[in-house]
């Protein structure tokens, strides 16, 4: 929390605003914080593109920290690499996409879209903003794609690029596929119903057979790209589950769109009635509109992220005293590499230079960093933080402790269809019926009058056609998706709303789950602080990013700072400063000189000194997250809780005393041994409920019927998962699980709602009086009386629950 | 009366243009990304000092 000083405001970096500290620059009468900022500009400058800084305030990016080598993408020339990034490229261009974190303003977009007015060998870019994704197209020839790279790192705008990249992934064109459908089935139940008006208010007589054969005739051309084209993924779900001998949704339907279909062709053609192809089309276009409102799903995130998502793609190797960069994949055992501050450890390895500070946040939640010595084993996945390290690999990639986890069985199957949606498991029943009747109809009538039998036949099986039930699903899953997602928690797709239903069993990850690392608690031990020492402190950990600087920075609160002279962060230990001649440290043991104090054996400490003499330390425990007790509390009451955690036992009881006693509490859990006891609660017949964050936890994450990841930025990082959970919404988890029954419920209700449409229908066309302005009517009317039901259900639902407030600003 | 089928006949190739309309708009992407178009129209078009060989359009994707 950096304090406000309103006369500070001209001190700003007109690139990045950050405060310019002692050493502002001076260039073109605009101050700098740094060269690089500068660079930044004056590159903007020189190509006339200084409209970047008119869109939006100081919209850069400090370029301080950005003193990386040159070569560090230097893999970006190996052919093989190149030809698995680029999405296309001809015998002159080539396109490619980036995904660049940074892309965060309207400035940002300009800039990236003017790339061809820096250099000409560009010839376009096209930013999707909330993909943070950007196009580049440009000729090979006069630019290499390394080139490219490094030019978006000069503007400050660093591409992403991950192993995952390397992947070849087909670009999902199934939403294009639906709306092009969706389009096509408008376009023709428009027009149809426009042929179709003169027979609802009986017209047709008044304008002659002339018309009324040209409308039908037209309506039965138009009725083609439905029937062919629009309803296609019917036909082909409908034929999946014949041929598995099952009965889901899309086999009622596909019944109904046969019967509509044929026996409008008859009474067209053979009869010269009007027919149904008008009801047809409307059928068609509400079935597609509501797949479509239940595929809405957070493109922007992304659910399917394993450890490929977060590994770099090239490392730099020794040979011989020699750096080169190589890719990953590439990468064997034995290699010795060289992984420089904020790198990934790429691999299981051992330490060869003295000392490493490991951050593991990604993995287990924990953000204090771990230090480790020459010759300890060092597990793919953390960040190094601090000086550049040597490793000698030890295990391949993929192969690591981390990593071996995504080879376990859980990844090649998905076992989470166990659960039959709500509606398949009543189509069933729903199909026989409906058939029954038809030929129950169909028998009463043949005695009498064949083409009343025939009529009647048919007419039942496309009145009771099941519009108004398959709608019911997408909407109200649809709703909840949406409300759940104003609440901060997105789901992957609607079905995991009826998996979370039928939840009983909820399991937590402990570490940075339950525990917040921002809500620790500190104990100082020692001589007492002066307000004079904590002034020193404070300017002390305000120049520091170290997580535990962070903390002792909020338990000191508002105390002033004072200005100290030689504050040096020296990382991996702790900061150093001079005050009136005398030396102050905070840090670690040894770089404290700490020696014998008494230690309990959990949390972390960190020691303060002046001149050497040992003053106190802090004693640092992570907390709980605001509200997980009562989460828990909640929670326990219906259903069986348990918490798996990497660490040891030792916490068992006070966090027992905090939570709940009910709790079954599992520690030293490595992450197969989650996945594993997540495999334990499935095999007795638990539906599984598991909460997350690393990646430590991925594989429970996929073992569970739903995963929970929580974040703090949903934008960021978080293991694959059925599910994403902003962590301020963490409090909201027994109101998700309740909504999730509710509607549910709501989807029973509305199935009854239609149910009565179709007695109502049914009871017409078993007489054989359905006509088609009826049927006109009857179709839409209950279509759209359930949508409305839905929507106004699960809304009124979320209110009673807290998820949707009235009064938004 | 006949006239009505030259109306027909004109409002239903009216009706097609307009989904040939929409079917180019989706090949090109148009409903692919909602939100980027809302800013990039406000950017101004200043006329640049030297006018460097703009970039064509090139369609050719996949």
């Amino acid at each position: 929390m950096k304090p406000f000083f309103p006369n500070e405001t001209q001190s700003k970096c007109y690139h990045c605003g950050e405060d310019c500290e002692d050493e502002s620059i001076l260039f073109d009468s605009k101050k700098f914080c740094c060269q690089g900022c500068k660079l930044v500009y004056e590159v903007l400058a020189q190509n006339d593109l200084c409209e970047y800084y008119q869109l939006e305030a100081n919209p850069g990016k400090s370029q301080k920290e950005n003193s990386r080598l040159k070569n560090r993408f230097d893999y970006l020339d190996d052919p093989e690499v190149m030809q698995k990034l680029l999405d296309f490229k001809n015998s002159q261009e080539s396109h490619i996409t980036f995904y660049i974190p940074l892309i965060h303003c309207a400035s940002c977009i300009w800039l990236l879209e003017n790339l061809f007015q820096i250099n000409s060998a560009i010839i376009g870019s096209r930013v999707d903003f909330l993909k943070k994704k950007v196009q580049i197209k440009f000729f090979h020839d006069k630019i290499s794609l390394k080139e490219v790279v490094n030019l978006l790192s000069t503007l400050g705008y660093e591409p992403k690029i991950n192993l995952s990249d390397l992947d070849h992934k087909a670009k999902s064109s199934v939403d294009r596929k639906t709306l092009t459908k969706l389009g096509v089935a408008g376009f023709c139940f428009g027009n149809m119903m426009l042929f179709s008006m003169p027979e609802y208010f009986s017209e047709a007589k008044l304008l002659g057979e002339g018309f009324k054969g040209l409308f039908d005739y037209l309506n039965v051309v138009l009725s083609l790209p439905i029937v062919f084209y629009a309803a296609s993924d019917y036909y082909l779900s409908a034929w999946n589950a014949v041929r598995q001998r099952k009965i889901n949704m899309d086999v009622p339907i596909v019944l109904g769109i046969v019967a509509f279909f044929l026996y409008s062709l008859w009474e067209i053609f053979a009869l010269g009635n009007p027919g149904y192809m008008d009801s047809l089309g409307g059928l068609l276009f509400f079935l597609l509109l509501g797949k479509i409102y239940q595929q809405k799903t957070f493109s922007t995130l992304e659910f399917d992220r394993d450890y490929k998502a977060y590994f770099p793609i090239a490392v730099t190797r020794l040979v011989h005293d020699k750096e080169e960069v190589i890719s990953l994949t590439k990468l064997q055992v034995g290699d010795v590499v060289l992984v420089r501050d904020e790198e990934l450890i790429p691999a299981d390895s051992l330490l060869l230079s003295n000392q490493a500070n490991i951050d593991y946040s990604f993995v287990t939640g924990e953000e204090v960093p771990v230090p480790k010595r020459k010759g300890e084993l060092i597990y793919a996945g953390g960040r190094q933080k601090g000086d550049a390290i040597l490793l000698t690999i030890q295990k391949s990639p993929s192969q690591s402790y981390l990593t071996d986890l995504w080879n376990n069985e859980s990844f090649e199957k998905s076992n989470k269809r166990l659960l039959e949606p709500l509606s398949n498991q009543i189509s069933g029943v729903f199909t026989w019926t409906v058939l029954t009747i038809a030929v129950a109809a169909f028998v009463f009538w043949i005695g009498k009058d064949v083409s009343i039998a025939v009529k009647a036949f048919t007419t039942v099986l496309i009145v009771a056609c099941p519009c108004a039930l398959s709608m019911s699903t997408p909407f109200t899953l649809g709703n909840t998706l949406r409300i759940f997602g104003r609440g901060k928690f997105y789901l992957k797709n609607a079905s995991v709303v009826e998996r979370l239903a039928l939840i009983d069993t909820v399991v937590f990850d402990k570490t940075g789950t339950l525990t917040d690392p921002a809500n620790a608690s500190i104990e100082y031990h020692g001589e007492a602080l002066s307000s004079e020492t904590k002034s020193i402190l404070k300017g002390m950990v305000e120049r520091s990013t170290h997580p535990l600087s962070n903390r002792i920075n909020l338990w000191l609160g508002k105390t002033e700072s004072l200005k100290l002279d030689h504050v040096r962060e020296i990382k991996g230990s702790g900061v150093l400063a001079v005050y009136k001649n005398q030396e102050f440290r905070i840090g670690s043991k040894d770089f404290t000189g700490a020696t014998n104090l008494p230690l309990s054996e959990s949390g972390n400490h960190v020691f303060l000194s002046v001149e050497g003499v040992i003053l106190g330390y802090f004693h640092i425990q992570s907390g709980l997250r605001e509200g997980a007790s009562k989460v828990v509390k909640d929670l326990s009451q219906n259903f069986d809780l348990h918490v798996l955690s990497g660490d040891q036992a030792h916490e068992r009881v006070s966090l027992g005393q905090k939570l709940s006693s009910d709790v079954h509490f599992n520690f030293n859990q490595s992450p197969v041994e989650k996945l594993n006891y997540l495999k334990e609660l499935n095999t007795q017949g638990k539906n599984s409920l598991m909460v997350g964050d690393g990646l430590n936890d991925a594989g429970a994450l996929q073992e569970s019927q739903v995963g929970i990841a929580i974040t703090d930025r949903v934008s960021h990082f978080s293991p694959a998962s059925d599910a994403i959970l902003d962590a301020e919404s963490f409090d909201k988890i027994p109101s998700f699980l309740a909504f999730s029954r509710d509607s549910r419920k709501i989807i029973k209700v509305s199935f009854g709602l239609s149910f009565l449409y179709n007695i109502v229908g049914l009871s017409l066309a078993v007489q054989g009086l359905l006509s088609p302005v009826l049927c006109a009517i009857l179709m839409p009317l209950s279509s759209i009386s359930v949508v409305v039901f839905t929507t106004l259900a699960t809304n009124i639902m979320g209110i009673r629950k807290g998820l949707i407030h009235l009064n938004k600003h | 009366m006949e006239v009505i089928f030259i109306l027909i006949g004109i409002s239903l190739v009216l009706a097609v243009t307009f989904l040939f309309l929409f079917f180019r708009a989706m090949k090109d992407g148009q409903f692919d990304d909602s939100y980027t178009p809302s800013v990039r129209i406000l950017f101004e078009n200043q006329p640049k000092k030297s006018i460097k060989d703009q970039p064509k359009k090139s369609k050719s994707y996949e």
